[in-house]
């Protein structure tokens, strides 16, 4: 029983569609993650990446298909044959095992970086506000910014705000990542920073899914990678398989623009 | 040319620079000339025996004005209290997906944003005319608790519900401004890590929209306290009522109002410090500093002078 739960993949899609009105951003999306597996999601822009790393947590909910999180339907519950939504609280409930970092950082601006990273397991989880600052100086000493811990996003440089926004989603403890495109706001000599930490949090073994331009990463870090283009998965298979030998036409036109 | 220019450059390149201020001579006269016009016309105030100096001194702190002045900022207080309240519950409202909802708040706007606050004031001290008693119970059914409307709504009662629900109407839209001024990704990020609705809105949505909210509710308080002088249509003995009393009996109008302006500039001169105060509060994280209060700017003024004088 134990070894089918932990060889369960963490993350199972099957057809997942989803509109915008009336256009089609996600047109069928099958795929699988396994536990400690690090996916890169590639593709060009509106390809449907990002729409669908939203799905995963319920921030964007799926029209047509089936997407589970540990085997569990994200945002509805199966009962005698019949979707039902869950309630808002049973959502939350899901969400805190599943850290997610935007593009934008999203730090809260009224905060020191370590309020932000505090803020949820106070708020959500009533941690005792010591225990909570205890371990969040742990974390942001973690990537690397314990020095910066009553600094305000705006004091922080783009690359330090994303890694205070890492520190602060793995402050609840997730079994699952999130990156939404992490690096793409960032000036070219900060992307490094946050590459690093991303690297060390795959190498403790965290399972994530990474929206990424970045193929150097993809190719070094991931265990696949997944090209999506106009809704559709195109191709999938191992970083430098899919890298170094694409097999599909779409797949070689996008790297040969961006490698 | 070039030549001496560049030499200039090389000899004082190193140097701060110290150059002759740019004369101004039109400014000057002009500032002379406002200037001369103020202590003209000050003059021509002060020196006036008809302005009765002496009766302004006189009524200054007397009982019966400073009654009324407690009553006035007693009315600005309870009035913006409910004014903020209902302010931020109409326009939580007005965002709501459910359409009743949101319609309900739109109409209440439209309604007490719609009308005149006089009217409203004296429609809230007629209100026992067309409603005898208020009662509490069953609609349609057993009331349990019940009261004559003409003792449950006093003239206090009516002035700051009068006041307090017209102000909720324009609170809402400056607490919705403010609401929607903040990035929808702060949403997102807190519903990420598993907050809810209720906590999203408390701990990271409102606190960044009070940035936004403050200035506009600052006026709103002055403007408050200005307009609680309306309330003299329901007799309520708040400041300008009870200086009209006054000059009803003394005929002594033009000193008692500047007693009047004297007592509204000073409890405005008070809101505008806490504004300042609150929106220093609100505004961490905003920018990467923030602006010196008055003391720590005497401060730095006497630190500068201490090093110059030393130098």
């Amino acid at each position: 029983m134990t070894t089918t739960t932990t060889s369960a993949p963490v993350i199972r899609a099957e057809s997942v569609h989803k509109s915008f009105g009336r256009t089609e951003v996600l047109k069928g999306i099958d795929l699988t993650v396994s536990p400690g597996e690090v996916m890169c999601l590639v593709g060009p822009s509106g390809s449907g990446k990002s729409t669908f790393l939203r799905c995963i947590n319920h921030l964007e909910t799926i029209d047509r298909g089936r997407l589970y999180v540990r085997d569990e339907l994200v945002g509805y519950e199966e009962r005698d044959g019949k979707l039902h939504e869950l309630s808002e609280k049973a959502v939350a409930r899901r969400r805190q095992g599943i850290g997610m970092v935007f593009q934008r950082f999203n730090l809260f601006p009224h905060m020191t970086a370590l309020e932000n990273v505090t803020e949820a397991p106070v708020q959500v989880r009533r941690e005792p506000k010591e225990k909570a600052r205890a371990r969040g100086v742990e974390l942001l000493d973690r990537v690397g910014l314990a020095d910066k811990k009553g600094s305000y996003p705006a004091q922080l440089s783009g690359g330090q705000q994303q890694r205070v926004a890492i520190a602060r989603a793995l402050a609840m403890e997730p079994e699952l990542m999130l990156f939404d495109e992490p690096t793409s706001a960032l000036d070219p000599e900060l992307v490094g920073e946050v590459l690093e930490v991303m690297r060390a949090l795959a190498e403790d073994g965290m399972t994530m899914v990474v929206v990424t331009h970045e193929m150097g990463f993809a190719r070094e870090v991931g265990d696949s990678l997944v090209f999506m283009d106009d809704g559709v998965v195109v191709e999938t298979g191992r970083p430098a398989d899919v890298l170094g030998a694409p097999r599909h036409e779409r797949t070689r036109a996008f790297l040969s623009k961006v490698l | 040319m070039s030549q001496t220019l560049a030499q200039a450059d090389r000899g004082s390149a190193a140097e701060t620079l110290t150059a002759v201020p740019l004369r101004r001579p039109g400014l000057r006269v002009a500032a002379v000339v406002v200037l001369f016009l103020l202590v003209f016309l000050l003059e021509g105030w002060i020196t006036n025996p008809r302005m009765q100096w002496g009766t302004v001194g006189e009524f200054l702190f007397s009982p019966v004005i400073m009654e009324g002045l407690r009553t006035t900022l007693l009315l600005t207080v309870l009035a913006m209290a409910l004014g903020i309240v209902g302010g931020v519950v109409l326009a939580i409202l007005r965002m709501s997906k459910n359409p009743i909802l949101s319609q309900l708040s739109w109409c209440y706007i439209w309604v007490f944003r719609g009308t005149p606050l006089l009217v409203q004031l004296l429609f809230w001290y007629f209100l026992s005319a067309v409603v005898p008693t208020v009662g509490l119970g069953i609609p349609w059914g057993p009331t349990f608790v019940q009261a004559e409307t003409n003792t449950l709504i006093t003239q206090l009662t009516a002035a700051v519900l009068g006041l307090g629900l017209h102000e909720a109407a324009y609170m809402a839209e400056i607490v919705r401004a403010g609401i929607t001024s903040v990035d929808d990704g702060q949403n997102e990020a807190a519903q990420a890590l598993g907050m809810s609705r209720g906590q999203t809105l408390r701990r990271i949505v409102l606190p960044q929209a009070l940035r936004i909210i403050i200035p506009p509710t600052g006026n709103q308080a002055i403007s408050m306290l200005k307009t609680t002088s309306l309330v003299f249509a329901i007799a309520v003995p708040e400041l300008l009522t009870s200086i009209q009393g006054i000059y009803s009996r003394n005929f002594q109008q033009v000193p008692l109002l500047v007693v009047a302006c004297f007592w509204y500039l000073v409890a405005t001169s008070v809101l505008n410090v806490g504004q300042f105060y609150l929106e220093r509060r609100f505004g961490r994280g905003a920018g990467r500093g923030l602006p010196p209060t008055p003391l720590q700017r005497l401060r730095a003024a006497a630190r500068n002078h201490r090093e110059e004088t030393a130098r």
